[in-house]
C-alpha cells in the first residue's frame, strides 16, 4: 500500500492492517505461476494441434489458418463455460486460462448466460460485454496507438 | 431493559417456539445436513431465476417454522428478515406469499441476529405475541450481485469465502417452551480501514471483537458466563484476527468456547477456501445444528455474534473501505 493511502488512517486501523497483513493467507504466487504455465501451455498445445489438422486436412496455409483455430478454441471454452467446467479450470489455472483467447470468450459467455434470467435484449445483448468490454476498448485502443508509432517511424524515422 | 449505551436485556425472555432451515445441493454435502429441515439438490429450485429461488427458500423456511409451532398462517403478526439482493427483493417477495406484515432489514451478514434482536425487543415489549424472524441467501444470485458472473473463469485467493444457499427462520414468541433470548447488544459500524472485498473476514474480525466486549462489560459478565460464542462468518482468516484482538484486549475468551458458522457448516475438502458466508450462514446454523445442539442439552448458554459487511459493488468500485458490524444476541436454554 502506498504512504500516501496510509496517511488518512487512524493508528488504531494501521496497527489492525498490519496484523491482517501477517494473518492472510497468502496466494502461492510460485504454485500460481506453475500451473498457469502448465494449464496456458496445454491450452496453447491444443491450439497447435488444432492449427496443424487446418493445414493438413483442409485448404488453409500458416497464415490462413489462425482465424479458423481462434474461432474453434473459442467455440470449445463456451462450451465449457456452459456446461460449468472452464471456472473449474481457473480456479486451478488462474492467468493460464484467463489470458489465453479462451478466456476471452469464457468472460463473454459467462455474462451472457449469467444475464439470460433478464431477456434476450437488455439481459443478454446488455451485459454479454460486461466483462470484455473493457479488453475490446483498451485492446483496440493499444494497438491504435501501436499502429501509430509504427506509422511515424516508417514514415519520417526512414525505418 | 436498556443495560449500558447499547445493550437489551428481556425481562420477558422470548421464546424460540420453532425454527426452519432449508439449504442447497452444497449444504447437503456439508457437515451439517442432518440438521436442515429441507435440502434441495437443484439450485435453481424449479424456478427460472435464481432470484426466484433465493425467494423460495425463504418462503419454505418460514411455512416449515410455522408448521413445527403447529400455528396457523394468519397467527403471525409480524415478519423481520432481509438478504443480500438489490432492494431485497426475495425477502420482500416471499412476504408477499406468506401475507404477514413485514419489516425489510438490510445488515448484509448480520440481518440473522438484527432480526432476532428486533423481534426479541418487540415480543418482549408485548408488541407481538408471535413474529417470524429470519435471514437468507443464495450462492449464485450473491454472487452475480457482487462478484463476476458464476461461470466466469477467476481465479479466487484463498481469503475469499463461499456464500451459503439457504435460509433460516425462527418463530418468537412471548410463551412457551423452548430456547429463550435472553439479551442482545446492537453493533457499531467499524471500518478498520480494508479494501479487499475478497477478505471479508478480516474486515469483519474488529466489529465483532467490538460488539462482543461490549456485550460483556453492559451485561458485566466474563466470558465463561457462556458455553458458546458463536460468529457469524468470520472464516479462518476472520477468526483468527479476533483471537488476536481479544489477547491484545485482554479478554479472556477461551479458543474451544469460541467458534463460527462458517467454519461449521462445510466439510474439510470442499472448495470453500477461507469459510462460508452469507446471512444464510448464521441463520441455518444457528436455527439449525446450534438450537437442535442446545435442546440435547450440548450447551445451556450460547451468544450469537453475526457480522457483516456493509459494501456495495458500486461502493467498492468507487475504492470506498468496507464498513463492518456486528450484532449480538444471547439464546439461554435450560436450567431454569
Amino acid at each position: 500500500m502506498s504512504n500516501n493511502k496510509k496517511k488518512k488512517l487512524t493508528p488504531v486501523q494501521q496497527e489492525y492492517q498490519q496484523l491482517q497483513t501477517q494473518l492472510e493467507t497468502k496466494r502461492p504466487v510460485l504454485l500460481n505461476c506453475i500451473k498457469a504455465f502448465i494449464t496456458g501451455g496445454i491450452i496453447c498445445l491444443i491450439g497447435q494441434f488444432i492449427q496443424n489438422l487446418y493445414i493438413h486436412y483442409f485448404d488453409f496455409t500458416d497464415q490462413t489458418a489462425g482465424n479458423p483455430t481462434a474461432g474453434t478454441l473459442i467455440f470449445i471454452a463456451m462450451l465449457l463455460t456452459g456446461f460449468g467446467v472452464y471456472d473449474r479450470i481457473a480456479q486451478f489455472g488462474g492467468a493460464g486460462s484467463t489470458v489465453p483467447l479462451t478466456g476471452f470468450g469464457n468472460a463473454v459467455i459467462s455474462a451472457a448466460i449469467e444475464h439470460r434470467t433478464e431477456g434476450f435484449v437488455l439481459g443478454v445483448g446488455g451485459n454479454m460485454f460486461k466483462l470484455a468490454g473493457s479488453v475490446i476498448l483498451f485492446g483496440v485502443f493499444s494497438a491504435f496507438i501501436v499502429a501509430l508509432i509504427k506509422t511515424i517511424l516508417i514514415q519520417w524515422g526512414g525505418l | 431493559m436498556l443495560t449500558g449505551h447499547r445493550t437489551w436485556v428481556f425481562d420477558q425472555k422470548p421464546v424460540i417456539l420453532s425454527t426452519g432451515t432449508v439449504g442447497g445441493p452444497f449444504e447437503a454435502e456439508g457437515l451439517l445436513a442432518d440438521d436442515f429441515d429441507l435440502l434441495h439438490s437443484d439450485l435453481w429450485i424449479n424456478q427460472d431465476s435464481y432470484e426466484k429461488a433465493h425467494k423460495v427458500l425463504i418462503e419454505e423456511a418460514s411455512t416449515k417454522a410455522i408448521e413445527k409451532a403447529g400455528l396457523q398462517k394468519d397467527q403471525i403478526q409480524f415478519f423481520l428478515g432481509g438478504d443480500l439482493i438489490n432492494q431485497i427483493t426475495p425477502t420482500s417477495f416471499a412476504c408477499r406469499t406468506l401475507g404477514t406484515p413485514y419489516l425489510g432489514l438490510f445488515g448484509a451478514c448480520s440481518t440473522s441476529m438484527e432480526g432476532l434482536a428486533l423481534g426479541a425487543y418487540l415480543v418482549n415489549t408485548k408488541g407481538a405475541d408471535y413474529l417470524l424472524t429470519g435471514a437468507s441467501s443464495h450462492n449464485t444470485a450473491v454472487e452475480k450481485q457482487f462478484r463476476y458472473p458464476t461461470e466466469y473463469g477467476g481465479q479466487k485467493p484463498p481469503t475469499a469465502q463461499w456464500t451459503v444457499t439457504g435460509a433460516g427462520v425462527a418463530l418468537l414468541s412471548s410463551s412457551g417452551k423452548g430456547p429463550r433470548v435472553t439479551s442482545a447488544t446492537i453493533g457499531r459500524v467499524i471500518d478498520m480501514g480494508l479494501t479487499d472485498p475478497f477478505n471479508m473476514g478480516g474486515a469483519m474480525a474488529p466489529a465483532a471483537v467490538d460488539t462482543i466486549e461490549t456485550h460483556l462489560r453492559e451485561r458485566n459478565i466474563d466470558p465463561s458466563y457462556y458455553d458458546l460464542i458463536v460468529t457469524g462468518d468470520l472464516g479462518k482468516i476472520g477468526q483468527k484476527a479476533s483471537l488476536e484482538l481479544f489477547k491484545k484486549h485482554g479478554t479472556p475468551i477461551r479458543e474451544e468456547q469460541y467458534k463460527d458458522c462458517g467454519l461449521m457448516i462445510y466439510r474439510e475438502g470442499q472448495p470453500v477456501l477461507s469459510g462460508a458466508s452469507g446471512p444464510g450462514c448464521s441463520a441455518t446454523v444457528v436455527y439449525g445444528h446450534l438450537l437442535n445442539r442446545m435442546k440435547k442439552g450440548d450447551f445451556k448458554r450460547m451468544l450469537v455474534v453475526a457480522t457483516g459487511a456493509l459494501l456495495s459493488p458500486l461502493s467498492f468500485q468507487q475504492s470506498e473501505t468496507i464498513p463492518c458490524i456486528a450484532h449480538a444476541v444471547s439464546i439461554e436454554y435450560g436450567g431454569e
